[in-house]
């Protein structure tokens, strides 16, 4: 982490870079938060370890408005936002001095309540280079031992691989911590009856508060104005007031973010309510993938995507619902 | 004992103008009747019609959406049923995994010279509807009677 | 809050029959914001555009709905009325209860339910209707013509006639088309090439008349008024200046194996080649597939005969773009594949043959030199069957669902002249309805049949079959004596049915003039609008639209001229105002609205914006008017709700589905 730290400085002192965007400690220990670090005497709490899931890219919307450079630091997941967005002209490449950090797979807090870990005081075991395979969690209770692979991100468990698509440096190794089938769980719901399915969602969405967290980090949903916020749909409706809103506000989040999503995972991330929101974006991804061929948001940022394309031998709505799905 | 009151659902189609309106106009001039279930609204062209529209209906009560546009190939504006295309295709199968009842929505392309195949299609789409019951999966309850 | 009118038509009894009117205007008048509502028998009529300017000038309205027949049918009608009463035009919306009400449901109380619904989301939309103005867009005063048969020269040659620049694309090496192809034409037995060859020498004489001939449309961009078309000049390897026609390039040329496509296949022609005698112009082509100086580089033999100096081996092809007021599309027809026509043996044997085949034998200047004679062996026939629609009024997926319209006439038109020339030729008919309506037309089948014996057999042909013998088997069904029939042939002709030619798909793409299920170009309206395009400023113009013959051909072309004529007489064009439009405020300039507009309307700036206070420099899209047909793709693309389509917005789209819902 120092590494990062002195580089930081150093280009801060050079001048290339007007300011660090970053992790900073947080008021918990398993919780850093996205910073500004404009002084080389506010990098004293830069913080680069196992819980920096964060997704710092969209923060580079406000960033690429402010004068000079901005150093950010990305993880291999997150350069396909950065690249989503620069595609889509919301940020801008000569304003971002991109350091791609090695990435061993996040973990997250949640998990770790989870598992029922509760009182927790701090954390050893999760520095971002160099894990140790179990963690020791330091709590009210005393000591308790957790495997690392077991509180990860369930976005590092389909992780997407350990390359960079777009970087100015790299610092620090990287590993691709994939185990399991990215598409599980969509298949699942799939094979499950309509009552089942509604079951399911019903149960999931009646959870939701509102409270925009998925919105507001999402970096696909970047909207200077939310449809949801602006008069244009007659929808401006913020409360919770029945169920349909929800899944109007959660089906439109995702069809809005469709064929632009990298699947970065970070809405079912911060959702408060642990709604698995990531599970319509993958739908939607499971989609595109099988009837317009395999297609990665943010693998360049060129490429047309799939809903602003077409070939005159699409697979019709009608069509696309047989075979048992 | 109150007799159960026949279920007319409410069914919103939107069609585009060039094609699958004019389709309607024919059904109508050739006198092929379908349900009155079934209500109109003219749009320029199946790419006009945002997802949120849909949702907005099964918000409000509709039992059933379809849209109709000219038949691929054929757009009026060369390009926008294929846009459409994609775009229901991937809705729609959203719904289903939802649990929202296959059927409740439907894409059909509709030529001008097809008032056969409009009024055909829109017969099988009421029963289709009809059979499904009124929508309760995707409907907002306070706007029910 | 506007101040609302609903006015609901009777339309006599088709809407008042089967509609209350009265309760419609009853409901109507609960609805919010309508201070007006009445019915009249015919709201069209004189009388009732002035009902409607009355109401509107007295109660001071700011929108009206009528309810009456399809806006299709008199949405311009009332606009023009409100308009007239100091309305603006864009304040109107329709309710259509007619096609989509009165006319489908038998039931009073449902029909006028309907009708209640469908003027309430009308009014609902009327309310978020806004003043629209059209904008002007200049006329580039030349048209162009996609075609170079007799429809494109009749209608270049009327356009030129009135004044106007008119330019010919064909995408053969000659003007002419199918007439050229043909021998005689009826009702009247004239020499074609006689009535054609002026016509297409007046073409090419007219001083307003450019023809490019081996030129194919590559790229239309613009719109009605203001078209930017790419023309692809194919590279000729002969220059046009220096070529005098000699003929002695052909003459001399050592490849002549190559297929005559203007004798359908059935002769032969050198790679150096002009199509038929009179071609215009009378410059060859070199086809560079045939030809052995582009296939081996050995051989050069036309440029050492030409005098002149015209042969050009490394001409390439060349683009060259013009700018047009009005584009006619007149692409003509072929003849359909017989591929899936087994039964008929026309892959089989060398004497079965189309009718336009058969004009070629028939032609003086054709493969037989005009003799009637077996193709296979040379012998001259003695029976002859011809078999009607062959694939024309197909009910199955082999063939074509329409009548062909022609063959009727030009069969019975090849039978008398057969009749006429060689007496002793047995000439049988299999038909299954002979259809002759047309001046002078029954009068000339019967003449067929009646003076000159042509035996007609109502029955379709099943089968048939060559014999080792060389002759043909013909088994039918005589419909009217209820028996099967075999009967031996020499000869057997094909009415085969015409479709409209292939390349059509590809230039209705290019103009987003739409065709329809057997690719027909469609028309605006098919009783009152038949030689235009639903695309503003494409017209069309012979059988692209629909089968003709040639007298109709030559009509439509001249309705189409007269309709180019009225559209480049005018200096300013209006343009639809029902556009998209970009708020800058919303919009996150992310390109996406741009990846899926098909006319390149929208564009992004830099633009200084004050949002709230918030003062910053964003890039933003921005719509060209006169460019967005106003199709609303780019507004479901926009995510942020920041692009929205005048005349059919958002929020009016929402307020029609939630009265229909209420």
């Amino acid at each position: 982490m120092q590494e990062l730290v002195n580089r930081a400085k150093a280009l801060l002192a050079d001048g290339i870079v007007q300011r660090v965007l970053g992790w900073k400690i947080g008021d918990l220990a398993y919780n850093p938060e996205p910073a500004f670090f404009e002084t080389e005497e506010a990098l004293s709490d830069f913080v680069y370890n196992g819980f920096c899931g964060a997704n710092l890219s969209k923060y580079m919307i406000e960033a690429s408005k402010k004068e000079g450079k901005t150093l950010v630091f990305l993880k291999p997941c997150d350069t396909y936002s950065f690249n989503q967005l620069l595609k889509e002209h919301r940020i801008l490449r000569e304003k971002a001095y991109i350091i791609g950090v090695g990435c061993m797979g996040k973990i997250s807090g949640e998990k770790l309540k989870e598992a029922g870990i509760r009182g927790i005081l701090a954390v050893e075991g999760a520095d971002a280079f160099s894990p140790a395979d179990s963690l020791t969690v330091k709590t009210l209770y005393g000591d308790k031992e957790i495997a690392y692979t077991d509180v990860m991100l369930e976005r590092c468990h389909v992780c997407k691989g350990k390359e960079h698509k777009i970087y100015d440096e790299i610092i620090g190794e990287s590993r691709d911590t994939a185990d399991a089938d990215r598409m599980e769980a969509v298949h699942a719901i799939e094979a499950m009856s309509p009552e089942e399915k509604f079951a399911f969602f019903q149960s999931a969405l009646s959870r939701c508060i509102r409270c925009n967290a998925c919105r507001n980090v999402c970096p696909a949903c970047s909207c200077r104005k939310c449809v949801f916020d602006s008069t244009k749909f007659d929808s401006a409706q913020k409360a919770n007031v029945d169920s349909f809103e929800e899944k109007m506000f959660h089906v439109i989040r995702a069809f809005h973010v469709a064929g632009r999503c990298t699947d970065c995972g970070e809405c079912s991330r911060v959702c408060p309510q642990n709604i698995p929101l990531h599970l319509f974006n993958r739908k939607l991804i499971s989609d595109i993938n099988e009837f317009y061929g395999e297609y990665q948001a943010g693998d360049d940022a060129e490429t047309k995507g799939p809903l602003t394309d077409f070939t005159l031998e699409d697979i019709e709505p009608s069509d696309a619902r047989e075979g048992g799905r | 004992m109150s007799v159960e009151k026949e279920f007319r659902p409410k069914i919103v189609a939107f069609c585009c103008n060039w094609c699958s309106y004019a389709g309607a106009d024919l059904a109508g001039s050739s006198r092929l009747a379908y349900p009155a279930d079934v209500k109109i609204i003219r749009v320029p062209c199946s790419c006009r019609v945002n997802p949120m529209f849909i949702l907005r209906a099964f918000e409000k009560g509709a039992d059933g959406v379809i849209l109709c546009g000219c038949h691929p190939g054929d757009c009026h504006y060369s390009t926008g049923n294929y846009y459409a295309r994609r775009r229901m295709t991937l809705l729609f199968s959203l719904l289903d995994y939802l649990g929202v009842e296959e059927g409740r929505t439907r894409v059909e392309w509709v030529s001008a010279a097809e008032g056969v195949k409009f009024s055909t299609v829109m017969n099988d789409f009421v029963e289709k509807i009809r059979s499904l019951g009124e929508n309760v999966r995707l409907g907002d309850l306070r706007c029910k009677n | 809050m506007q101040r609302i009118g609903v006015f609901v038509c009777h339309c006599g009894s088709n809407i008042a029959a089967t509609v209350d009117v009265k309760r419609v205007v009853e409901e109507a008048k609960k609805e919010q914001g309508v201070v007006h509502a009445e019915d009249y028998p015919y709201m069209c009529s004189e009388a009732g555009q002035a009902l409607i300017a009355a109401a509107i000038k007295e109660k001071n309205l700011g929108g009206i709905v009528v309810c009456s027949c399809s806006p299709r049918m008199h949405e311009a009608t009332f606009r023009k009325a409100a308009e007239r009463a100091g309305l603006n035009p864009y304040m109107v919306e329709i309710a259509n209860i007619r096609e989509h009400c009165s006319w489908i449901h038998k039931d009073m109380e449902e029909a006028t339910e309907k009708a209640v619904i469908l003027a309430r989301a009308a009014i609902a939309k009327v309310h978020l209707n806004a003043h629209l103005h059209p904008g002007e867009s200049a006329v580039t005063k030349r048209a162009l013509v996609i075609g170079g048969g007799i429809a494109g020269i009749q209608t270049a040659l009327d356009i030129a006639e009135a004044g106007y620049k008119v330019d010919i694309v064909e995408k053969t090496p000659s003007i002419g088309g199918r007439m050229s192809q043909l021998d005689k034409t009826f009702p009247t037995l004239d020499c074609s090439a006689c009535i054609l060859t002026p016509k297409m020498v007046e073409a090419a004489a007219h001083e307003n008349i450019t023809i490019y001939t081996y030129s194919e449309v590559e790229k239309v961009s613009g719109f009605v008024g203001d078209f930017s078309v790419d023309i692809r000049k194919k590279a000729r390897s002969v220059d046009m200046n220096k070529c005098t026609g000699c003929g002695l390039c052909q003459e001399k040329c050592p490849s002549k194996k190559s297929l005559s496509e203007f004798n359908r296949g059935l002769g032969t022609r050198s790679a150096i080649y002009t199509p038929f005698a009179q071609a215009i112009p009378n410059v060859p082509v070199i086809d560079r597939e045939s030809c052995i100086k582009f296939k081996t580089g050995k051989c050069g033999l036309c440029e050492k005969v030409c005098q002149a100096g015209a042969i050009d081996y490394a001409q390439t092809d060349e683009i060259i773009t013009e700018k047009y007021g009005a584009i006619v599309v007149a692409t003509g027809f072929d003849t359909i594949n017989l591929d899936k026509y087994g039964e008929y043996a026309y892959h089989e044997s060398p004497d079965v043959i189309t009718s336009l085949e058969l004009e070629r034998v028939m032609n003086a200047a054709g493969p037989t030199k005009g003799h009637l004679e077996r193709l296979s062996d040379g012998k001259a026939p003695k029976e002859i069957v011809f078999i009607q629609c062959v694939g024309s009024r197909c009910d199955d997926h082999r063939g074509k669902p329409y009548c062909s319209k022609i063959c009727c006439m030009y069969t019975a038109k090849h039978a008398m002249l057969i009749r006429d020339k060689y007496p002793d030729v047995n000439v049988t008919v299999f038909y299954i309805d002979v259809r002759t309506p047309g001046k002078n037309f029954d009068e000339f089948y019967r003449r067929a049949v009646e003076e000159y014996g042509v035996n007609y057999i109502k029955g379709q042909v099943g089968k048939v079959v060559p014999q080792p013998d060389g002759s043909l088997l013909v088994q039918g069904s005589d419909l009217l004596d209820g028996k099967q029939m075999k009967m031996r042939a020499d000869m057997v002709v094909l009415a085969t049915a015409i479709e409209p030619d292939p390349s059509v798909r590809k230039i209705a793409t290019m103009l987003t003039a739409s065709i329809d299920t057997n690719n027909f170009l469609t028309e605006a309206h098919p009783k009152l609008r038949p030689v235009e395009s639903p695309t503003a400023g494409v017209f069309l113009s012979g059988v692209c639209q629909g089968p003709k013959d040639i007298p109709e051909t030559v009509s439509q072309a001249g309705a189409a001229a007269v309709k180019v004529i009225g559209l480049l007489a005018k200096d300013k064009l209006t343009t639809n105002p029902c556009t998209a439009e970009s708020d800058s405020l919303l919009c996150n300039g992310c390109s996406v609205c741009q990846n899926v507009c098909p006319y390149g309307a929208i564009s992004y700036e830099d633009k200084e914006i004050n949002d709230h206070g918030i003062r910053e420099t964003r890039r933003v899209a921005v719509v060209n008017g006169a460019l967005c047909q106003g199709c609303g793709a780019c507004t479901v693309a926009c995510p942020s709700g920041a692009m929205d389509l005048k005349g059919f917005s958002n929020r009016q789209i929402i307020a029609e589905v939630d009265a229909i819902c209420r």
